[in-house]
């Protein structure tokens, strides 16, 4: 086990971390989200939030608060309007490649975590080719690429050459893998990437010092800034998260919506994105269970967000159910993965080479995701976007 | 008479006013769409025609009809240059509708970028509709980069607003002798007529037809007020009288000659 007192300080870079000593948004976030008290608002704040057209970081928080339970269906009403309004009857689809699931953390939650013993695999040029063929077949033209937060077995140069390879066959390349420097992200934004997704996990750095016990994840305000160093790497977009259930998921949820509202201030440009992952089980830990957040709550953080930010884009994970996913969508979400394996290698052959990050509620295909899509008469999209 | 009231843009001549968009709604339905609206010009985000898919939006728009390709993407003037030669080289045509938008929450155009991608695509032979927040002297200098109509705002895209730049897009319409192109904003039929009635050249509408009920009867409402409100504007509005009336007693009857 682990001695609490060979700890390292989460909140201190390591070497060669790059430190954006300009940037105080980290402070900002971590200075309101203290200030939250969910039990202050009431069913007035509420309703003012509800009534606003435009809408700070007061009515964010009482939509997040208890008080706004009971006005989950005037949210969903409100939240159906603005998705429409900014984003129409569309729907965008990709899926998730997973190539590579060493790690080099010890994050309590996680299925790839390096404690874990879990079958560990990394895909060489080809296989990750075999694996892009098999997606393409699909129809996507959206890819998402992942790896377990190895900088050892995933270096940069490898997840460029992954990313390189994506071009060919996708439009759109986004990834979610471990943050990195300005220059790292400027040349992954070379190799073709244009989206960068960093989970914060919670926003409760105490918290985040007791779950992510070793490995470079530990240092909390690095991954802090990471989106705010993939702008700055010439990125187009970039995408938020909690881990909803880790920690008080109110605080959290209002602690990245924060975030995110403050980078795109301060670069208007960036496209902001949001994702809703809710505690999954994952391999050897039957004791994780998402109990804490259930659908009411995970609707109305979606619900909230969309209100706050009503041209963000929201995607729904494989996390939740077919059922929820098909009913959020157009509601407040407007992104959805479909055809998922978050395990290694298991888009080109039956067999996985390793195993899952967590398991799935949702594994219909491609296809079958479209159809649902256009079942509640939206309009599936599998590009909308120019690389340029 | 109505039949020679043309709408001309870069020597092309158009019957109809109303130009639609074909975002964010059923490929299925463009073509109905485009037959209820009665519309010869289209516009398509050239980074939703950019795919390999089955379905791609260049496959559902009838030939004959117009394409005005958008840069939307661009955050910059360069990048909607790279973008407009991706729309000939794939075949869209000549017709370029200039987006640039480094506002991802309001998505407003940058004005002075937007000056720059006109003046270069207008020498390269482009047909240049520049997309622009309603500024005076940012039109005058879009006209003279060689742009082929001005586009002015009349809301945020999306917002369904209506005419909330009405005194500015009056001043383009009296100002400007290019033709002026409603863009963005307009929400309902009605704001399509009131912005015909002010002497606009056509109306550009989206996400009010995509996001309606009906979608073709929608598109059918649009086309009737926009027509509606030519033809006031083309028969002259009558005398409407200030509050009070007219004064009985002239004031200039003390003029001896």
């Amino acid at each position: 086990m682990t001695n609490t007192t060979t700890k390292t300080d989460h909140m201190v870079y390591l070497k060669d971390m790059e430190v954006l000593s300009d940037s105080n948004i980290m402070e900002q976030v971590l200075e309101a989200v203290q200030c939250y008290d969910d039990t202050l608002y009431t069913a007035e704040d509420v309703k003012n939030a509800l009534a606003k057209e435009n809408r700070g970081f007061k009515e964010f928080q009482a939509l997040l608060s208890p008080a706004a339970e009971p006005f989950l269906e005037e949210m969903a009403q409100k939240a159906q309007s603005e998705t429409l309004k900014h984003f129409g009857n569309s729907i965008s689809i990709f899926t998730p490649l997973y190539i590579s699931n060493y790690c080099e953390n010890h994050c309590v939650y996680c299925g790839f975590n390096c404690r874990n013993a879990i079958r560990r695999a990394k895909l060489d040029i080809n296989a990750i080719e075999q694996e892009m063929q098999s997606i393409s077949k699909t129809g996507l033209e959206e890819i998402l690429i992942l790896t377990g937060e190895s900088r050892i077995h995933s270096d940069v140069k490898y997840i460029g050459e992954a990313c390189k390879m994506a071009k060919k066959y996708f439009k759109m390349v986004g990834i979610e893998v471990y943050p990195m420097n300005t220059e790292e992200y400027a040349y992954l934004h070379q190799c073709g990437v244009d989206y960068v997704t960093v989970f914060q996990e919670t926003y409760n750095s105490d918290k985040y010092e007791t779950l992510h016990i070793s490995g470079h994840k530990r240092i909390f305000p690095y991954r802090f800034y990471a989106q705010e160093r993939a702008l700055r790497g010439g990125m187009r977009g970039v995408a938020f998260a909690a881990l909803l259930g880790l920690h008080d998921f109110r605080k959290d949820a209002f602690a990245t919506g924060a975030h995110a509202y403050l980078l795109q201030r301060k670069y208007p440009h960036a496209e902001i994105s949001f994702s809703c992952p809710r505690l999954r089980p994952i391999i050897n830990n039957g004791t994780i269970h998402p109990k804490d957040v259930g659908e009411k709550q995970l609707l109305q953080v979606m619900t909230a967000y969309r209100l706050f930010m009503p041209f963000a884009n929201i995607t729904i994970s494989t996390r939740e159910s077919a059922v929820f996913r098909d009913h959020v969508i157009g509601l407040a979400a407007t992104k959805i993965s479909a055809g998922v394996s978050t395990g290694i290698g298991s888009h080109s052959s039956e067999k996985s080479q390793g195993d899952d990050q967590f398991e799935i509620a949702d594994n219909r295909s491609v296809e079958e995701v479209a159809e649902a899509i256009k079942a509640r008469g939206l309009q599936p999209v599998m590009n909308d976007y120019v690389y340029i | 008479m109505e039949k020679q009231d043309k709408l001309i843009i870069g020597g092309h001549s158009f019957d109809s006013r109303f130009i639609l968009g074909s975002g964010k709604y059923d490929l299925e339905l463009i073509r109905a769409a485009i037959e209820q609206a009665q519309a010869q010009i289209i516009t398509l985000a050239l980074r939703r025609a950019n795919t390999n898919s089955k379905e791609n939006i260049m496959d559902y728009i009838p030939k004959g009809v117009t394409l005005l390709p958008n840069t939307s993407g661009a955050r910059n003037a360069e990048e909607a240059i790279r973008i407009a030669h991706l729309a000939r080289e794939m075949g869209c045509g000549d017709f370029i509708k200039i987006e640039v938008i480094r506002d991802s929450k309001y998505l407003l155009p940058d004005n002075a970028q937007t000056i720059l991608a006109t003046e270069r695509l207008a020498k390269e032979g482009f047909i240049v509709l520049p997309y622009m927040y309603p500024d005076l002297n940012v039109a005058r200098d879009l006209a003279n980069a060689g742009a082929a109509a001005i586009m002015p705002l009349g809301a945020p895209i999306g917002s369904n607003k209506g005419l909330c730049t009405k005194e500015f897009i009056q001043i383009l319409v009296d100002e400007i002798d290019l033709p002026i192109i409603v863009d963005a904003g307009i929400g309902r039929p009605s704001q399509a007529c009131e912005a015909m009635e002010m002497g606009v050249d056509a109306v550009m509408a989206n996400t009010a037809i995509a996001t309606a009920g009906s979608i073709t009867a929608m598109a059918a409402a649009f086309k009737s007020a926009i027509e509606a409100g030519r033809s006031a504007y083309l028969s002259g509005f009558g005398r409407v009288l200030e509050k009070g009336g007219s004064a009985s007693s002239p004031l200039t009857g003390f003029l001896r000659e």
